[in-house]
């Protein structure tokens, strides 16, 4: 084959590679959208959770698709594990399933399938089974990809890196930082089968309504990460996180440590029964704007994983990457109708990243991940599991006064941190989050 | 496979036997760049954090033994070798790991 050319090439066909390409092929571009695998999906792995208000923007029937959607969340759950211990803490609302249901639960492979036939019915082109390896350059502007075909070279105007957490081609490109061990989470998961029925009674849910779970401390064996469990149709997302370098300072294997979270005492009932049905790891890349991402140059935009753009604290990804995929496409179009695609006309993409969520929110979280990075022995340990050992004490009935339990009590903290420790703890909580 | 009981830990073998594979045969997308850095590697991270066991340590013939088959493309191992000795790229387009949920 020849040179081919078009006017947009957007590399990856997941969440943020879609919405750009849907953008710009609906914005008159003509518009290739290239696939490593062999159909859109089929390498795509996240926890499980999708809000619909990132997706609506591009597919406004998105969320009325019933084979799409597993369950509305109508109930989030977090619990503090400890060995044979559990500190509860849960919201629920039937407000979140009512009109647009604020979260669902998806299967990626069977969300990216359908997102990328969208993309093509908008008119884009599909390239699957192809791996870009490097981005062509002429004067210093992006003019093109590279694939691993034979004569793969593929020419465009402008080029979308929508590439995912491992971003080869962004960081080969100078707009990514190198990725580290100690500002990336991996993350394993299973889908494990479990009847409807058993699903809904289980989790205390109605027909059809979802739950999410987040567990930390012992969930995790003390790692810097979380795991969780979220209810599908007639399955459940099981899984678990931590920061990559933390596995080797623990020297413990992601499924040996999935394994110990399937079988805590407090976590086997919710699974019993059930049968695995997939395994499966993947790179979050949680170092947000610590990798002091570039989202653009000249012929060229960075959108999603690929960005860095993750929200670690609130297990918040694919939504980034569909609006920033929406953004860059959108940029685009404006680029194509100028007919001007140098770095001056795509900082467009940038301005519109900052006055969006996107950019807001990885500016907030910035601080906060170094800050329990720094601080982990005492939010992911001490504290909770003082709070564990206070409420055992008050709920327990043993013959011991309530004053001598709450001086008990009182005593377990201070003998770890003074007062003037644990105050300057909340402090640099609360300014990390509001910083 | 056999229902699995909860109460038995599930083994990395039949974890991984659960995974789609579109094996690139004779095509291998990992290597080690120099086996001698490996012999002075001291804890061989590869051999403790990669999620499907790809990497081994051959002490008879004192190399890291690959299993690049079985790879499930988290790059993580790439990323804690302290010496960038490990040479790590997607298969080729169409190949590797192939998720049935995702």
């Amino acid at each position: 084959m020849g040179v081919l050319e078009f006017d947009g090439i957007v590399v990856g066909a997941g969440p943020a590679g879609v919405a750009a390409a849907v953008t710009m092929a609906r914005g008159g571009m003509r518009t290739l959208m290239i696939e490593k695998g062999r159909k859109p999906g089929v390498k795509n792995v996240m926890g499980g959770v999708l809000y619909t208000r990132s997706i609506t923007p591009i597919f406004p029937e998105f969320y009325q698709n019933a084979t799409l959607i597993e369950r509305p969340v109508v109930e989030e759950n977090f619990w503090f594990l400890t060995k044979d211990s559990a500190l509860k803490f849960g919201f629920r609302s039937q407000e979140f399933n009512r009109g647009v249901p604020n979260a669902f639960t998806v299967l990626r492979v069977k969300l990216d399938e359908w997102a990328a036939k969208e993309a093509k019915n908008a008119g884009a082109l599909l390239l699957p089974s192809t791996r870009v390896d490097d981005l062509l350059r002429e004067d210093g502007q992006i003019v093109g990809v590279r694939t691993d075909r034979p004569e793969g070279d593929i020419r465009a105007s402008v080029v979308v890196l929508a590439e995912g957490a491992n971003p080869f081609l962004a960081i080969k490109a100078g707009l990514v930082e190198p990725l580290k061990s100690d500002r990336l989470a991996l993350a394993v998961k299973e889908i494990i089968s479990l009847p409807k029925d058993k699903i809904e009674e289980r989790f205390h849910l109605n027909p059809g309504d979802g739950a999410t779970l987040e567990l930390f401390g012992d969930a995790v064996g003390g790692l810097l990460g979380y795991a969780f469990i979220y209810t599908n149709k007639d399955s459940l997302s099981v899984g678990l996180g931590a920061i990559l370098s933390d596995f080797l300072k623990n020297r413990v294997k992601p499924y040996e440590l999935l394994e110990n979270f399937k079988v805590h005492p407090v976590v086997k009932p919710l699974l019993e029964g059930g049968k695995p049905m997939e395994y499966m790891a993947h790179l979050i890349p949680e170092a947000g704007l610590r990798a002091n991402p570039r989202f653009y140059a000249d012929g060229v935009m960075v959108a999603g994983d690929a960005a860095m753009m993750v929200n670690a604290v609130h297990r918040e990804g694919s939504n980034f990457a569909f609006a920033s995929g929406r953004m860059a496409g959108e940029t685009a179009v404006e680029a194509f109708k100028r007919g001007d695609f140098s770095a001056r006309t795509l900082s467009a993409y940038e301005r519109r990243l900052k006055e969006s969520f996107i950019l807001k929110d990885l500016k907030k979280y910035r601080n906060l991940t170094p800050l329990v990075e720094r601080k982990k022995m005492d939010f992911l340990k001490t504290y909770p599991e003082w709070l564990v050992f206070a409420i055992q004490q008050m709920l327990s009935v043993d013959g011991v006064s309530k004053g001598e339990k709450e001086k008990r009590i009182k005593e377990a903290l201070f003998k770890k941190k003074s007062l003037l420790h644990v105050a300057s703890d909340v402090y640099q909580l609360w300014k990390a989050f509001h910083g | 496979m056999e229902e699995q009981s909860q109460s038995q830990r599930m083994k990395i073998e039949d974890k991984l036997f659960l995974v789609k594979m579109k094996v690139d045969e004779g095509n291998p997308h990992i290597f080690i760049r120099n086996e001698q850095v490996c012999l002075s590697c001291y804890d061989k991270p590869c051999t403790l954090v990669c999620p499907a066991n790809t990497y081994t340590w051959d002490e008879a013939n004192k190399k890291i033994v690959i299993a690049w088959e079985n790879c499930i493309e988290c790059a993580a191992a790439e990323l804690l070798c302290p010496y960038s000795n490990i040479v790590w790229r997607y298969p080729r387009g169409g190949y590797g790991v192939e998720y049935k949920f995702g």
